[in-house]
């Protein structure tokens, strides 16, 4: 027997919407392709904006009545999660419901509706009898997952995690703790997010001059480019079927990695800006956990998000790190996909988990000007990279009000 | 309105709020929600519709009214005979 077979998670199956493709295949197809998913969008009282679209197919998995009443969160988080059990194989059918677990992270829920609510009141002078009825369910923090939860009929836990932008990756090791904990058998983990169907993210980043803005909207998003000028936001969801490695053994299933380390900690230190050096310290309890030094990490998908002052933080964080690593390539994936906030972390792992198979690595593009002060090496520029060797991959996740969330997966062997 | 008017009004409003359902062959002397799958949120959203459209206010004391699509027609019909 492996050693310590019940405590070890494995990823088993994913299922995601990102503004460049709505199945892995997809998506990793237009990674290596360079294709953006960034689009021009109209949002309340604002000039058109670049954002992250999503185009997945809501009907899919809904009936009409159930999208009309959820949220654009709760139906992301529907189409994720039935392919990721599509994809993982399981006997969903006869599974014991109240041995699944939902966890979800949320970067913000609720501003949708209640932006809604408040334009639909205006237009009846601001007279609360017109205020939906509808607005509490849906703007409840559990709503995305207990939104799924109704559509699967499942009855274990449910719930999200706020933790901002390093949500995704605090989704999937909640998930893993669960089934380590034996609290359940299989944990729908991961992260979703609806934000650019709230105008106040848009109009809050513009304020704080953190808003990309660019005349073709596939170059907005530019992490660690010399000319980048903000974020941009996007909407999306990754979900991964995770098992104890006992049961994914015993069914066969198709092993994507193994969750070997994970770190979450915090900057305490300001709301909005970064801070790198706690960022690296994240990074090392990760690497300390999965016991691995950080040459033998092939792989580091960043979290930048193409802010003049986030990405400079987590350049020293890597360059702390992983400075004397020549063998780590280093990516971003939001350069294609725009920031995808609390979905981010679990879909940008996603985009990076071919690599196992594949052995390339998909570049950071609009990297038109590479910024000195980003001092890192082997950043992954424009054109995908063979590499020998890809058996690990680190994913950093960072959020505002000093969030920090990493994430190690390793290629599964028997 | 005419009567007629009143009926298909409703059927419009009760179709957009339960898209998946066929509302055009609702038997009219038959409890609305014995025929489809419509709950207490969705019934909600018929009265809020009703108050968005027509701007009529429909007491909670009245709900029972507007049990069958017959008794509703006759309920509504005085009150959106000048809309």
């Amino acid at each position: 027997m492996l050693p310590g077979l019940k405590k070890r998670v494995v990823i088993t199956g994913l299922g995601l919407t990102a503004p460049n493709g709505n199945s892995l295949k997809e998506y990793r197809k237009n990674l290596l392709e360079g294709k953006s998913g960034v689009q021009r969008f109209k949002t309340r009282y604002m000039d058109e904006v670049p954002a992250g679209v999503c185009d997945f197919d809501v009907l899919k998995y809904q009936k009409k009545k159930e999208a009309r009443r959820g949220t654009r969160a709760g139906s992301i988080a529907i189409y994720c999660a039935h392919e990721a059990v599509k994809d993982s194989g399981i006997d969903f059918t006869n599974f014991d419901k109240s041995k699944i677990g939902i966890y979800l992270g949320i970067t913000e829920h609720g501003n949708v509706e209640t932006e809604n609510e408040i334009y639909n009141i205006q237009q009846f002078s601001y007279d609360i009898k017109y205020w939906t009825h509808h607005h509490n369910p849906r703007t409840v923090a559990n709503n995305p997952a207990g939104e799924l939860s109704l559509n699967m009929g499942i009855t274990g836990p449910h719930y999200t995690i706020g933790a901002a932008c390093a949500a995704g990756n605090c989704g999937l090791i909640q998930g893993m703790q669960m089934l380590q904990l034996h609290e359940v058998d299989l944990a729908l983990a991961g992260g979703v997010s609806e934000s650019i169907h709230t105008f106040g993210i848009f109009a809050s980043f513009k304020s704080q001059g953190a808003l990309a803005c660019h005349v073709d909207p596939t170059k907005a998003s530019r992490p660690f480019d010399r000319d980048r000028n903000g974020i941009v936001v996007s909407e999306g969801g990754c979900i991964y079927m995770l098992e104890r490695l006992e049961d994914a053994l015993k069914r066969e299933a198709n092993i994507y990695g193994e969750i070997i380390g994970h770190a979450i900690n915090s900057d305490a230190i300001d709301f909005v800006i970064p801070y790198g050096e706690r960022q690296a310290e994240c990074i090392e309890l990760a690497l300390q956990r999965a016991k691995v030094t950080p040459e033998q990490i092939d792989i580091l998908s960043t979290h930048a998000t193409a802010t003049q002052v986030g990405d400079n933080q987590e350049a020293k964080a890597i360059l702390r790190v992983f400075g004397n690593s020549p063998k780590t390539y280093i990516n971003n994936t939001k350069s294609y996909i725009g920031h995808t906030m609390g979905a981010a972390g679990a879909i940008e792992l996603a985009g990076n988990l071919p690599s196992f198979r594949d052995k390339t690595v998909h570049p950071t593009i609009n990297l038109e000007n590479p910024d000195p002060e980003c001092m890192i090496t082997n950043l992954v520029k424009n054109q995908p990279q063979q590499i020998k060797k890809a058996d690990i991959i680190l994913n950093n996740s960072f959020g505002m009000l000093g969030i920090n969330s990493v994430v190690i997966v390793k290629r599964f062997e028997k | 309105m005419t009567k007629e008017e009143v009926k298909t009004s409703l059927l419009n409003i009760i179709s957009e709020i339960v898209p998946d359902e066929d509302v055009m062959n609702l038997e009219g002397n038959t409890s609305i929600r014995d025929q489809i799958d419509l709950d207490s949120m969705d019934f909600l959203d018929i009265i809020m519709e009703i108050r968005k459209k027509y701007q009529v206010e429909i007491p909670e004391e009245d709900y029972p009214e507007l049990a069958t699509m017959n008794s509703s027609v006759t309920y509504l019909e005085p009150l959106l005979v000048d809309k």
